[in-house]
């Protein structure tokens, strides 16, 4: 008898507990409701820019295919979630979604019909964004072109794959709520806070995750990974030998380079593509936010910039346009990765000419200042495939060239010569795994999200 | 400093200094003027040969990195009598206008259809996303690069029943 009581206290508690956390997780549908017929058009284009900061194609978006029509990949270490499509289709997309449901979304991560979103829709930061700016982004959504795509479902194990957890982890993780201005900052600095933390979601690719997958913000903006590109750090541990300045980033954030910081690539492309379409205002708000986040810089690390920015002569203006006869080619080298820079490398990372249409000197080259290689392994194997029809950076591919080891005699060479942090480690197994696509990289043009292809070069 | 590569099925040994690029040893040594210099820089493609089956901007590849290579040109797919099926499609579909380009496109397209025989459009567009034609005779290069295509699968397909029969 005592055991049959304690097995029913035990199933009784067990229900409860499951039916208070279906309570607690549950959520209602919001009803649908049909299109809107006409949005005032000043709030469409406001929704635009919006939408830029937010970055919102890249991830709703397949390269090439129709735009906002969902469907793309998103590889995490739970499975992979397929984005959604947020076109205005009425069947397959939001069309039938009221603003109080896109509201919802946005500010609380759950779905019309009242299912928890998995947080690779980042509304942690999303949850900042106010009403009015999201009222914009709805008006602007609504009004793109309805596009009747059905995503396939996410391939999650288990029990990642039970949406109802997703709950929990909100419970856990997710603070709902609406930015507060830091009232020891000035207006332009909050402004920048607000788009940086919120719709612009840098800390989801720039801030470490633990293993949650959710943002680790002991160490905010401390560097992160995406897509098999490392996203530097964009605190006091940025690796830039010279530190950023506002102008310098208000520059980068609208062009995709900056003459002595190199180019924007990987999906750091996509948004500064984006970013393109903002005022100035607001790029510059981003900028100065994010430079604060940096921190100020002693004395010594300031003179080591200057001496590195003469040094490297990314200064001289002489040079009237890129050319591979100014820099003699050498292969006089007492190390194979040298013979390799000097003959392969040097005539257009030293030609003088800054970029984008010149090579950046390493010496200013946060890639080969970075803990982690793998944004250099990236370009060397695989190269900054050109823009169709416009103006861009570009990189030849050199995977068919060089061999792992060559990679790793240059690269190491690179390092020692233009960084004073240590050696990276097991760089042959590192370009082995980035070429066999064991480790996986998205290669694309900076003007790719719509044009696709999809992947360049990399192995899909 | 002596370098042995494979150039168009010939063995050879090129005496250069190791910084040479290959493109001025295939026209200056071998020469074999097909390749074209353009840019210098890696950015037009009218320099591409193939090295191991890809596609390759021979002005950015020192010779230092062609020990033991394979390198094929454009005057490896084929003779003037008998032209292989990439340049006998360029000559079909009339595809250069001043030529300068076409060696680098022909080589591009076919390491391309090396490893894809049957590729889309937008494969095509993507392989020659460096290769710059100044002429505009683009069109005639992507009908030239599907109708080289069409000639390999067919010529393959001949090879097969001709094997079996």
């Amino acid at each position: 008898m005592r055991v049959r009581s304690v097995l029913l206290v035990v199933v009784l508690v067990l229900v409860v507990a499951v039916a208070g956390a279906f309570a607690y997780a549950w959520r209602s549908a919001i009803p649908e409701q049909a299109p809107q017929a006409s949005f005032d058009s000043r709030l469409v284009k406001r929704g635009a820019q919006l939408a830029a900061v937010g970055n919102c194609i890249s991830c709703h978006t397949v390269p090439g295919q129709q735009v906002f029509a969902g469907g793309l990949p998103l590889a995490t270490p739970f499975g992979i979630v397929y984005s959604t499509n947020i076109s205005p289709d009425q069947d397959t997309g939001i069309g039938r979604w009221s603003e109080a449901a896109f509201q919802r979304a946005m500010h609380k991560g759950v779905d019309r019909e009242g299912n928890h979103l998995y947080p690779a829709f980042p509304y942690d930061h999303f949850t900042h964004v106010t009403s009015e700016d999201n009222q914009a982004l709805y008006a602007y959504l609504m009004t793109r072109r309805p596009v009747r795509h059905e995503v396939q479902s996410n391939q999650l194990r288990f029990p990642y794959n039970i949406r109802m957890l997703v709950a929990g982890w909100k419970l856990l993780f997710f603070k709902a709520g609406p930015y507060a201005n830091d009232q020891q900052q000035d207006a332009v600095w909050n402004r920048g806070a607000y788009l940086a933390e919120g719709l612009g979601h840098c800390g989801a690719c720039h801030t470490p995750r633990q293993n949650l997958g959710a943002e680790d913000n002991s160490r905010h903006f401390a560097g992160g990974e995406a897509e098999g590109w490392q996203a530097y750090a964009i605190n006091e541990s940025s690796p830039a030998p010279v530190p950023w300045t506002v102008e310098a980033m208000s520059f980068y954030l609208r062009h995709g380079y900056h003459e002595i910081h190199g180019i924007s690539r990987g999906p750091m492309a996509e948004v500064t593509g984006n970013l393109g379409f903002l005022p100035d205002e607001d790029i510059e708000a981003i900028a100065t936010y994010v430079v604060s986040r940096m921190g100020t810089h002693s004395a010594e690390r300031i003179k080591r910039a200057e001496e590195l920015q003469a040094d490297a002569g990314g200064q001289v203006r002489s040079v009237p346009a890129a050319d591979s006869q100014i820099v003699k080619a050498s292969a006089a080298a007492s190390q194979p990765g040298e013979a390799i820079y000097n003959s392969a490398c040097a005539s257009c990372h030293e030609s003088g000419r800054p970029p984008p249409f010149g090579g950046l000197h390493f010496q200013l080259s946060t890639a080969v200042n970075a803990p982690n290689p793998q944004n250099i392994v990236n370009v060397t194997l695989f190269g900054l495939p050109p823009a169709d029809g416009e103006a861009s950076s570009i990189m030849p591919a050199y995977h068919a060239i060089l061999n792992d080891q060559q990679v790793a005699d240059l690269l190491a060479y690179m390092r020692q010569r233009f960084s004073k942090s240590p050696p990276w480690q097991n760089l042959v197994e590192q370009v082995r795994q980035t070429r066999s696509g064991e480790y996986r990289v998205t290669i694309r043009p900076a003007d790719g999200i719509e044009r696709g292809p999809a992947n360049i070069g990399a192995k899909k | 400093m002596t370098i042995r590569m494979n150039v168009n099925g010939t063995a050879r040994e090129i005496a250069a200094d190791p910084e040479t690029p290959l493109l001025y040893v295939l026209r200056g040594e071998l020469q074999l003027n097909g390749a074209k210099y353009g840019c210098g820089l890696g950015q037009c493609g009218s320099c591409t040969v193939m090295v191991d089956g890809e596609a390759v901007l021979s002005c950015m590849t020192p010779v230092l990195l062609m020990e033991g290579r394979s390198v094929t040109t454009v005057e490896g797919l084929g003779t003037i009598e008998k032209p292989g099926p990439v340049q006998a499609a360029f000559i079909e579909m009339q595809a250069a206008q001043c030529g300068y380009c076409i060696p680098g496109m022909m080589m591009t397209a076919q390491a391309l259809l090396q490893k894809n025989a049957n590729p889309s459009e937008a494969e095509i567009r993507e392989a020659l996303n460096t290769n710059l034609c100044r002429c505009g005779t683009h069109m005639r290069i992507l009908a030239a690069i599907r109708r080289a295509a069409e000639l390999m699968q067919s010529a393959s397909a001949a090879e097969t029943a001709g094997g079996t029969g």
